[in-house]
Protein backbone atom coordinates (compact mmCIF):
# COMPACT_ATOMS: atom_id res chain seq x y z
CA UNK A 1 0.00 0.00 0.00
CA UNK A 2 1.21 3.33 -1.18
CA UNK A 3 0.85 6.30 1.12
CA UNK A 4 0.11 9.54 -0.68
CA UNK A 5 1.30 12.75 0.58
CA UNK A 6 -1.36 14.90 1.93
CA UNK A 7 -0.20 17.95 1.15
CA UNK A 8 2.03 19.56 -1.46
CA UNK A 9 2.59 22.68 0.58
CA UNK A 10 6.45 24.14 -0.22
CA UNK A 11 7.79 24.86 3.20
CA UNK A 12 10.93 27.38 2.13
CA UNK A 13 11.76 30.40 3.15
CA UNK A 14 11.98 33.05 0.35
CA UNK A 15 15.49 34.68 0.00
CA UNK A 16 15.37 36.04 -3.08
CA UNK A 17 14.94 39.66 -0.69
CA UNK A 18 17.71 38.49 1.60
CA UNK A 19 20.72 40.49 -0.27
CA UNK A 20 18.97 43.63 0.12
CA UNK A 21 17.99 43.25 3.91
CA UNK A 22 21.64 42.69 4.87
CA UNK A 23 22.53 45.58 2.73
CA UNK A 24 20.06 47.67 4.70
CA UNK A 25 21.36 46.21 7.73
CA UNK A 26 25.09 47.09 6.53
CA UNK A 27 24.26 50.43 5.26
CA UNK A 28 22.46 51.24 8.84
CA UNK A 29 25.87 49.82 11.16
CA UNK A 30 28.45 51.70 7.98
CA UNK A 31 26.29 55.05 9.24
CA UNK A 32 26.03 55.01 12.97
CA UNK A 33 29.87 52.73 13.52
CA UNK A 34 32.50 55.52 14.95
CA UNK A 35 35.91 53.64 14.59
CA UNK A 36 37.56 55.88 16.92
CA UNK A 37 36.89 55.68 20.70
CA UNK A 38 39.68 57.34 22.40
CA UNK A 39 40.92 55.71 25.47
CA UNK A 40 42.14 58.01 28.32
CA UNK A 41 43.37 57.81 31.85
CA UNK A 42 42.25 54.88 33.85
CA UNK A 43 39.19 55.73 36.07
CA UNK A 44 35.87 54.94 37.91
CA UNK A 45 33.38 57.55 36.58
CA UNK A 46 30.62 58.81 39.58
CA UNK A 47 27.14 57.91 38.58
CA UNK A 48 24.03 60.12 38.94
CA UNK A 49 20.66 59.31 38.61
CA UNK A 50 19.32 62.09 36.62
CA UNK A 51 21.13 61.98 33.32
CA UNK A 52 21.26 63.70 30.22
CA UNK A 53 22.70 62.20 27.03
CA UNK A 54 24.88 64.14 25.15
CA UNK A 55 23.56 65.38 21.58
CA UNK A 56 26.27 64.66 19.00
CA UNK A 57 29.17 62.89 19.15
CA UNK A 58 30.90 65.44 16.66
CA UNK A 59 30.59 68.27 19.20
CA UNK A 60 31.68 66.39 21.85
CA UNK A 61 35.58 66.15 23.16
CA UNK A 62 36.34 63.88 26.12
CA UNK A 63 38.50 65.17 28.81
CA UNK A 64 40.00 62.91 31.05
CA UNK A 65 41.14 63.63 34.94
CA UNK A 66 42.60 61.07 36.57
CA UNK A 67 42.42 60.55 40.35
CA UNK A 68 46.16 61.60 40.62
CA UNK A 69 44.82 64.44 38.87
CA UNK A 70 46.46 64.10 35.40
CA UNK A 71 44.77 65.25 32.56
CA UNK A 72 44.37 64.08 29.22
CA UNK A 73 42.73 65.01 25.60
CA UNK A 74 42.63 63.03 22.73
CA UNK A 75 45.00 60.52 24.33
CA UNK A 76 47.83 63.46 25.02
CA UNK A 77 48.38 64.09 28.30
CA UNK A 78 48.49 67.83 28.68
CA UNK A 79 49.82 70.15 31.47
CA UNK A 80 46.76 72.24 33.54
CA UNK A 81 47.71 75.04 32.56
CA UNK A 82 48.18 74.00 28.75
CA UNK A 83 44.48 72.58 28.60
CA UNK A 84 43.49 76.31 27.60
CA UNK A 85 45.29 76.48 24.51
CA UNK A 86 44.11 72.61 23.34
CA UNK A 87 40.49 73.58 23.61
CA UNK A 88 40.83 77.08 22.63
CA UNK A 89 41.95 75.53 19.34
CA UNK A 90 39.11 73.02 19.26
CA UNK A 91 36.34 75.80 20.44
CA UNK A 92 37.99 77.27 17.14
CA UNK A 93 36.89 74.96 14.91
CA UNK A 94 33.78 74.12 16.41
CA UNK A 95 32.02 77.05 17.84
CA UNK A 96 29.32 74.05 19.24
CA UNK A 97 31.85 72.07 21.40
CA UNK A 98 30.72 70.12 24.48
CA UNK A 99 33.16 69.26 26.59
CA UNK A 100 32.49 65.54 28.06
CA UNK A 101 34.56 65.63 31.78
CA UNK A 102 35.52 62.05 32.48
CA UNK A 103 36.79 62.63 35.94
CA UNK A 104 37.28 59.58 38.34
CA UNK A 105 35.08 59.80 41.25
CA UNK A 106 38.04 60.73 43.88
CA UNK A 107 39.47 63.12 42.03
CA UNK A 108 39.81 66.29 44.26
CA UNK A 109 37.74 69.14 43.43
CA UNK A 110 40.62 71.46 43.40
CA UNK A 111 41.75 69.52 40.10
CA UNK A 112 38.21 69.89 38.78
CA UNK A 113 38.34 73.70 39.62
CA UNK A 114 41.28 74.53 37.55
CA UNK A 115 40.02 72.57 34.51
CA UNK A 116 37.27 74.36 34.46
CA UNK A 117 38.95 77.58 35.08
CA UNK A 118 40.60 76.91 31.98
CA UNK A 119 37.49 75.95 29.89
CA UNK A 120 36.33 78.92 31.08
CA UNK A 121 39.90 81.02 29.70
CA UNK A 122 39.12 79.18 26.49
CA UNK A 123 35.67 80.63 25.95
CA UNK A 124 34.23 76.48 26.42
CA UNK A 125 31.20 76.91 28.37
CA UNK A 126 29.50 74.04 27.83
CA UNK A 127 30.41 70.67 29.95
CA UNK A 128 28.78 67.83 30.29
CA UNK A 129 30.09 65.68 33.65
CA UNK A 130 29.98 62.37 32.83
CA UNK A 131 28.58 59.88 34.79
CA UNK A 132 27.03 56.46 35.43
CA UNK A 133 23.38 55.39 35.91
CA UNK A 134 22.83 54.36 39.40
CA UNK A 135 20.69 51.83 39.39
CA UNK A 136 18.51 52.01 42.50
CA UNK B 1 27.79 39.59 -3.75
CA UNK B 2 25.81 38.59 -0.24
CA UNK B 3 29.10 36.93 0.93
CA UNK B 4 30.47 39.93 1.12
CA UNK B 5 27.53 42.11 2.47
CA UNK B 6 27.56 39.42 5.28
CA UNK B 7 31.16 39.83 5.75
CA UNK B 8 31.16 43.31 5.94
CA UNK B 9 28.15 43.38 8.34
CA UNK B 10 29.73 41.46 10.41
CA UNK B 11 32.73 43.16 11.01
CA UNK B 12 30.55 46.42 11.26
CA UNK B 13 28.45 44.71 14.14
CA UNK B 14 31.82 43.82 15.83
CA UNK B 15 33.28 47.15 15.52
CA UNK B 16 30.32 49.01 16.78
CA UNK B 17 30.38 50.51 20.06
CA UNK B 18 27.16 52.09 21.12
CA UNK B 19 27.68 55.33 22.12
CA UNK B 20 27.59 55.61 26.42
CA UNK B 21 28.26 59.17 26.69
CA UNK B 22 25.84 60.56 29.39
CA UNK B 23 26.30 62.69 32.28
CA UNK B 24 25.02 65.98 33.82
CA UNK B 25 25.52 69.19 31.74
CA UNK B 26 26.74 72.30 33.40
CA UNK B 27 27.09 75.89 31.38
CA UNK B 28 29.69 77.28 32.85
CA UNK B 29 30.13 81.12 33.44
CA UNK B 30 32.08 83.14 31.13
CA UNK B 31 34.75 84.72 32.23
CA UNK B 32 34.27 88.33 33.79
CA UNK B 33 30.56 87.65 33.89
CA UNK B 34 29.82 88.51 37.44
CA UNK B 35 26.36 89.74 37.99
CA UNK B 36 25.06 91.58 41.13
CA UNK B 37 21.96 89.05 42.32
CA UNK B 38 20.06 90.07 44.90
CA UNK B 39 21.28 87.99 48.05
CA UNK B 40 17.48 87.18 48.43
CA UNK B 41 17.48 84.95 45.00
CA UNK B 42 20.98 82.58 46.50
CA UNK B 43 21.04 80.03 48.66
CA UNK B 44 24.30 78.16 49.42
CA UNK B 45 25.23 74.93 49.51
CA UNK B 46 28.71 74.28 50.38
CA UNK B 47 30.54 70.69 50.62
CA UNK B 48 33.10 69.62 52.74
CA UNK B 49 36.20 67.27 52.23
CA UNK B 50 34.41 64.27 53.80
CA UNK B 51 31.19 64.93 51.84
CA UNK B 52 29.42 66.31 54.46
CA UNK B 53 26.76 68.82 52.60
CA UNK B 54 25.97 72.08 54.57
CA UNK B 55 22.47 73.68 53.66
CA UNK B 56 21.44 76.96 55.23
CA UNK B 57 23.64 76.37 57.81
CA UNK B 58 22.41 73.14 58.57
CA UNK B 59 23.80 69.72 57.95
CA UNK B 60 21.43 67.75 55.60
CA UNK B 61 21.99 64.42 53.80
CA UNK B 62 21.25 64.77 49.91
CA UNK B 63 17.46 63.66 49.84
CA UNK B 64 16.95 65.85 52.39
CA UNK B 65 18.93 68.66 50.72
CA UNK B 66 16.60 67.51 47.56
CA UNK B 67 13.02 68.51 49.26
CA UNK B 68 14.10 71.87 50.77
CA UNK B 69 15.61 73.31 47.71
CA UNK B 70 12.41 72.06 46.14
CA UNK B 71 9.92 73.77 48.42
CA UNK B 72 12.48 76.50 47.81
CA UNK B 73 12.11 76.51 44.02
CA UNK B 74 8.55 76.47 45.11
CA UNK B 75 8.37 79.49 46.71
CA UNK B 76 11.15 81.28 44.99
CA UNK B 77 11.32 80.45 40.93
CA UNK B 78 14.23 83.15 40.34
CA UNK B 79 16.16 81.00 42.58
CA UNK B 80 20.33 80.34 42.30
CA UNK B 81 21.70 77.71 44.17
CA UNK B 82 25.84 78.05 44.95
CA UNK B 83 27.47 75.46 45.32
CA UNK B 84 31.07 75.70 47.12
CA UNK B 85 33.01 72.79 47.40
CA UNK B 86 36.30 72.52 49.89
CA UNK B 87 39.38 71.84 47.49
CA UNK B 88 39.74 67.91 49.19
CA UNK B 89 36.12 67.25 48.32
CA UNK B 90 35.83 64.12 45.65
CA UNK B 91 34.27 64.48 42.63
CA UNK B 92 31.95 61.59 43.22
CA UNK B 93 29.83 63.85 46.11
CA UNK B 94 29.76 67.19 44.05
CA UNK B 95 28.29 65.16 41.13
CA UNK B 96 26.13 63.60 43.96
CA UNK B 97 25.36 67.53 44.59
CA UNK B 98 24.56 68.55 41.21
CA UNK B 99 22.37 65.36 40.50
CA UNK B 100 20.28 66.33 44.05
CA UNK B 101 20.03 69.60 42.52
CA UNK B 102 19.02 68.95 39.25
CA UNK B 103 15.88 66.35 40.36
CA UNK B 104 14.45 69.24 42.63
CA UNK B 105 14.08 70.99 39.45
CA UNK B 106 16.82 73.84 39.80
CA UNK B 107 18.19 75.02 36.53
CA UNK B 108 20.31 77.68 37.80
CA UNK B 109 23.03 76.52 39.54
CA UNK B 110 26.32 78.63 40.75
CA UNK B 111 29.72 76.89 40.81
CA UNK B 112 31.44 79.32 43.55
CA UNK B 113 35.21 78.73 43.19
CA UNK B 114 36.39 76.93 46.75
CA UNK B 115 38.72 79.36 48.63
CA UNK B 116 42.39 77.92 49.37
Amino acid sequence: MKFKKKSEVKSEIPTASMPDIIFMLLVFFMVTTVLREFEGLPLILPSAKKIEKLESKRNTTHVWVSKAGLVSIDDKRVPIPAVRNVIYAKIAENPKLTISLKADRDTPMKVITDVQQEFRQANALKVNYAAKTRVG
Amino acid sequence: MADIAFLLLVFFLVTTTISMDKGIGQVLPAIGEELEVNPKNITKVLVNATGQVLHDEELVSLSQLRTKIKNMLAQNDKLIVSVKTHPQTKHQVYVDVLDQLKQAGATRISIAEPDI
